[in-house]
């Protein structure tokens, strides 16, 4: 049958080029295998040439995939599954970007590019290392491009074709409309599904490149190490893949951060981290990277910790490789919210794992004994001791990470069993990363007045003492003044939090000084301490925001509470009622209105009106929901929050009855009324029983010459259901505010407006209405400190980057020094 | 033996110490008969919305109190206490992760978490659903 309106050209092309860069990739790993398999150098040379060919051609090729999806999706060709599936006409174009990433083919395709970068970069500036190293980088080229070949072999499939159309699916076999020649003409197929709404976000755009960046770049040390098992040249690379190393573990961490940014603006569980495992799935080879870092650190400087380098190195890169297939399997199903569909790849994602481990253990194994080993041990008073427990214990709290977040997935399905993650699975996290917390601060902090080999006694206490002595101060006046008092575990808990105060304050006064103690200002030297200072700061920012983390929105019970028990639990909904004044802990919040005007109506935002009592600061924040894609009705909601240098007010809105377009046209009716006295409405009437002035079991919060006045109404409903409404009258001074009390169940608003002196009654109004008031449910909380974290990470990147130039000069320094001894051995 | 070691020892035994007592603390996947028979254990209720069944949710009233009734791929059925604001589309999911306890016959639920259809994923059953309506 010939389809009118497809255009099948850009997707036979975009197929030919995927195919194009399996085979290339193919070509170049062999060639660059036989290169550095080559005694001869002409070999060599000639095997070169034809693997950096090959490579140029299948760097082309994947950026033309891209630029083709990129073209499918911008042009809204919506015969491709990856437009209709992954955007719509309305998503506006910056997150064009985001719709490519959404997908798994997208997000391999990513990864892949960036491989092909780091390649060009490694072909032209590796040098005697290219071969071997490219080998690694080709063949990881290859195993990724079989993710998106989309081909069957026999009954097996591999890969995800990204340029499948939605007719060619295996679900739409049999789908009806496909046996149309003008199926494109259907409305269904004029527009996509969209963008999930939770990634319509700026972080979208930008967190994927970077994060996915900082995993690719994992691979280089990898190869490195590799392709000095390979080659036998245990020490040469050490000090030439320094600089990736530290550009690998800055891009990722930043990748992870900006992960976390991403989380706390757009997703609701209330802040930046939920200990996610796929948020868990890039900590650890960030973690692991870092441990990487530090040995080799030591190696260069001192001889020792080669064989644990080399073991970071591979353990970190198959990490990568692990939260891949974590991640991507669906083997996490019900314990994360963001892992990718369950699919039939789970065979090859393991595959992927397993062709890199394999190999790479059983060359470390068998070289183990030739790599280069110091039998005298370190000094107790030498860097590189500390340094390499600092890795030990980063290189465990890895491990420990993975544990907790892949041990339940992977017995279940091994053993058939149905376990799943602990009651509060967070603290089973925090109880033993905040020792670690403990354990790192205080080594980066004292670790830099070592030195290397060994240290005079007295020079190190003479240096560190002050700092030392200066932390303990500041984070006792923290521990006394900062309110820091997180009881919901225990005291235990609560000392652990106070002791990683002490160390993260120790990290960052301590490195803060030793730039002036031990470096003299020298900044350009200064790279690790910057880092470490950064980190010590993100330390304490996350101790501080998340113990302190209070919620604002606490519903101290304006509203009836019909339930007793709900009082038990912590109540963070706080309703707002349009246009009311309500009482929020130390702010007064008032829910004004609500816009769907922006965006094709696919955003409302909620303007509510802040007051903080205290200071009478004024302002609105704009939590809004998105409408959802995908064929969802409803919408999801979205924060908004307002930033202090030291605190941020987050919100949400968890409910709200005003997205249905009904008008209220009803009013309110007014009654004179005395103690007994009946009202009646449609649905059934209501008695006065007694009218009380400041009573005692009110839920309002009376304050000293304030006054309260109370109605109490007993209201029966034709069905005979019985409720009770409680408006009231609150004098402050001069001053006067309804509070109107609302049965819902009854379509019911209540207040109480006046006393009427002459009468001796009092002034009741009631609305009925089929559209009840509108009104929102908030949840409001208070981060204090958390922009400590956010300018940490920015410092730790920045000391990454001060230290990658750094390493960068010495070891090209190296090269150009060495160049003519080797050119002389050549000869 | 080397210092190197003995911290190694030492912190390999934290380590496993500490992963021991993680697998003490495992909860487990139920349904609403097992999780019955433990009950005041707190457990993962693995469950659907049972739509015969009124969702009581007043927000105006009490923005924190929610009830249902989930019932389970064997048809067994619980009403469910939860006590925070319903979460958008909750009618919409089409499974429900329900951590908590049973408690006198009722299931009161701590948080949750809703697979709704195509959320965060791309269900071909929906797409299929979807294009198929158009007939």
């Amino acid at each position: 049958m010939n389809f009118i309106g497809e255009h099948l050209l850009p997707g036979q092309f975009g197929h030919f080029f995927v195919i194009l860069s399996f085979v290339a990739s193919l070509v170049a790993t062999i060639a660059w295998f036989k290169s550095a398999n080559a005694i001869i150098p002409d070999t060599a040379a000639s095997w070169k040439r034809l693997a950096r060919a090959a490579f140029s051609v299948e760097c082309f090729a994947v950026f033309s995939v891209f630029v083709i999806i990129f073209y499918i999706v911008s042009t809204h060709k919506f015969e491709y599954t990856y437009a209709w599936n992954h955007s719509s006409k309305a998503l506006s174009a910056k997150y064009l970007f985001s719709c490519i990433w959404e997908a798994q083919e997208g997000s391999f395709l990513l990864w892949t590019i960036w491989h092909c970068v780091l390649g060009m970069i490694l072909m032209f500036r590796a040098g005697k290392w290219e071969a071997p190293v490219m080998t690694v980088i080709s063949f990881a080229q290859v195993c990724l491009a079989t993710m998106i070949i989309g081909l069957y072999f026999g009954t097996a499939k591999v890969g995800i074709n990204p340029f499948l159309l939605v007719r060619q699916l295996e679900t739409m076999q049999n789908a009806p409309i496909f046996s149309r020649p003008d199926y494109l003409s259907i409305p269904m197929m004029q527009d996509g599904q969209g963008l999930n709404q939770l990634l319509q976000n700026y972080w979208m755009v930008i967190h994927p490149p970077v994060l996915f960046l900082g995993f690719a770049s994992t691979i280089v040390p990898f190869a490195y190490a590799i392709a000095g098992l390979w080659k036998k040249e245990y020490t040469g690379w050490t000090k030439i893949a320094l600089p990736w190393t530290l550009f690998s573990a800055g891009i990722l961490g930043l990748g992870i951060m900006m992960g976390a940014a991403w989380a706390y603006e757009s997703l609701t569980f209330g802040g930046f981290w939920a200990w996610d495992p796929v948020e868990n799935a890039s900590l650890v080879p960030w973690l692991v990277m870092v441990a990487g870092l530090h040995t080799q650190l030591v190696y260069n400087a001192t001889g020792h910790s080669l064989r644990a380098t080399y073991l970071f190195f591979i353990v970190s890169f198959f990490l990568v490789l692990f939260s891949t297939f974590l991640t991507r399997s669906g083997i996490l199903g019900d314990s994360s919210v963001h892992a990718f569909v369950e699919n039939d790849m789970n065979f090859q994602l393991i595959s992927l794992m397993v062709v890199f481990l394999v190999p790479a253990l059983i060359l470390f194994g068998v070289r183990y004994k030739a790599i280069p080993h110091i039998v005298k041990e370190e000094s107790t008073y030498s860097r590189e001791f500390w340094m390499f427990i600092g890795a030990l214990v980063l290189f465990l709290a890895a491990m420990v990470i993975s544990w907790q977040t892949s041990f339940t997935p992977i017995y279940n399905k091994l053993a058939g069993k149905t376990t799943a993650a602990p009651e509060d699975p967070e603290f089973a996290y925090n109880k033993i990363q905040v020792f670690v917390a403990v354990v790192l601060g205080i080594l980066t902090a004292a670790g830099q007045y070592l030195r290397y080999k060994d240290t005079p006694r007295g020079v190190f206490i003479k240096k560190a003492g002050m700092p030392l002595l200066v932390a303990l101060v500041l984070s006792l006046l923290i521990s006394f003044f900062g309110g820091v008092n997180f009881q919901k575990h225990g005291a235990g808990f609560l000392g652990a939090i106070h002791l990683a105060i002490f160390a993260s304050v120790y990290g960052i006064v301590g490195n803060a000084a030793y730039m002036w103690v031990g470096l003299n200002g020298k900044l350009k030297a200064a790279g690790g301490s910057i880092a470490h200072l950064g980190f010590g700061l993100m330390l304490l920012g996350i101790l501080i925001s998340s113990a302190k983390k209070d919620v604002l929105s606490k519903n101290n019970g304006i509203l009836l509470n019909f339930d007793p028990k709900s009082k038990q639990d912590p109540m963070e909904n706080l309703t707002l009622i349009k246009g009311l004044r309500t009482d929020m802990g130390n702010y007064w919040a008032t829910y004004e209105h609500n816009d769907s005007t922006g965006n094709h109506g696919n955003i409302v935002y909620f303007k509510i009106n802040f007051e903080n009592k205290k200071s009478g600061e004024r302002f609105s924040l704009y939590p809004n929901w998105i409408r959802n894609t995908k064929g969802q009705e409803g919408f999801s909601n979205n924060p908004d929050s307002r930033h202090y240098w030291n605190k941020d007010i987050f919100t949400y809105i968890s409910a709200n009855n005003t997205m249905e377009k009904v008008p209220d046209t009803a009013q309110f009716k007014k009654y004179i009324v005395k103690q007994k006295d009946t009202i009646f409405y449609s649905g059934g009437y209501m008695i006065l029983n007694k009218v009380s002035i400041n009573p005692t079991d009110t839920r309002h919060h009376i304050k000293a010459n304030d006054t309260l006045i109370v109605a109490d109404l007993a209201i029966v409903a034709a069905d005979s259901m019985k409720y009770r409404a409680t408006p009231a009258i609150y004098w402050k001074g001069a001053d006067s505010r309804f509070i109107f009390d609302t049965i819902f169940a009854q379509n019911l608003a209540i207040g109480f407006t006046s006393v009427n002196n002459d009468t001796h009654g009092i002034e009741i109004q009631v609305k009925e209405s089929n559209k009840m008031t509108p009104f929102v449910a908030l949840k409001a909380y208070e981060f204090p400190q958390i922009n400590l974290l956010w300018l940490g990470t920015v410092i730790m990147v920045l000391g990454f980057a001060v230290s990658l130039r750094r390493r960068y000069m010495l070891a090209r320094s190296l090269a150009v020094s060495k160049q003519p001894a080797m050119a002389k051995n050549e000869s | 033996m080397k210092k190197t070691h003995i911290v190694l020892l030492v912190l390999i035994a934290a380590a496993i110490a500490v992963l021991v007592s993680f697998t003490g603390n495992l909860t487990t996947y139920e349904t609403v008969a097992s999780a019955r028979q433990k009950e005041g254990k707190f457990v993962r209720l693995i469950a659907k919305v049972d739509k015969s069944q009124p969702v009581e949710y007043d927000a105006a009233k009490d923005p924190n109190y929610m009830s249902f009734t989930a019932i389970d791929t064997l048809g067994n059925t619980t009403r469910v206490i939860f006590r925070n604001a319903k979460p958008p589309d909750f009618e919409k999911s089409e499974r429900l992760v329900l951590n908590g306890k049973m408690q006198n016959g009722q299931f009161e639920c701590k948080d949750m978490l809703m697979k709704c259809p195509s959320k965060y994923k791309d269900d071909p059953n929906v797409m299929k659903k979807n294009l198929t309506i158009t007939n």
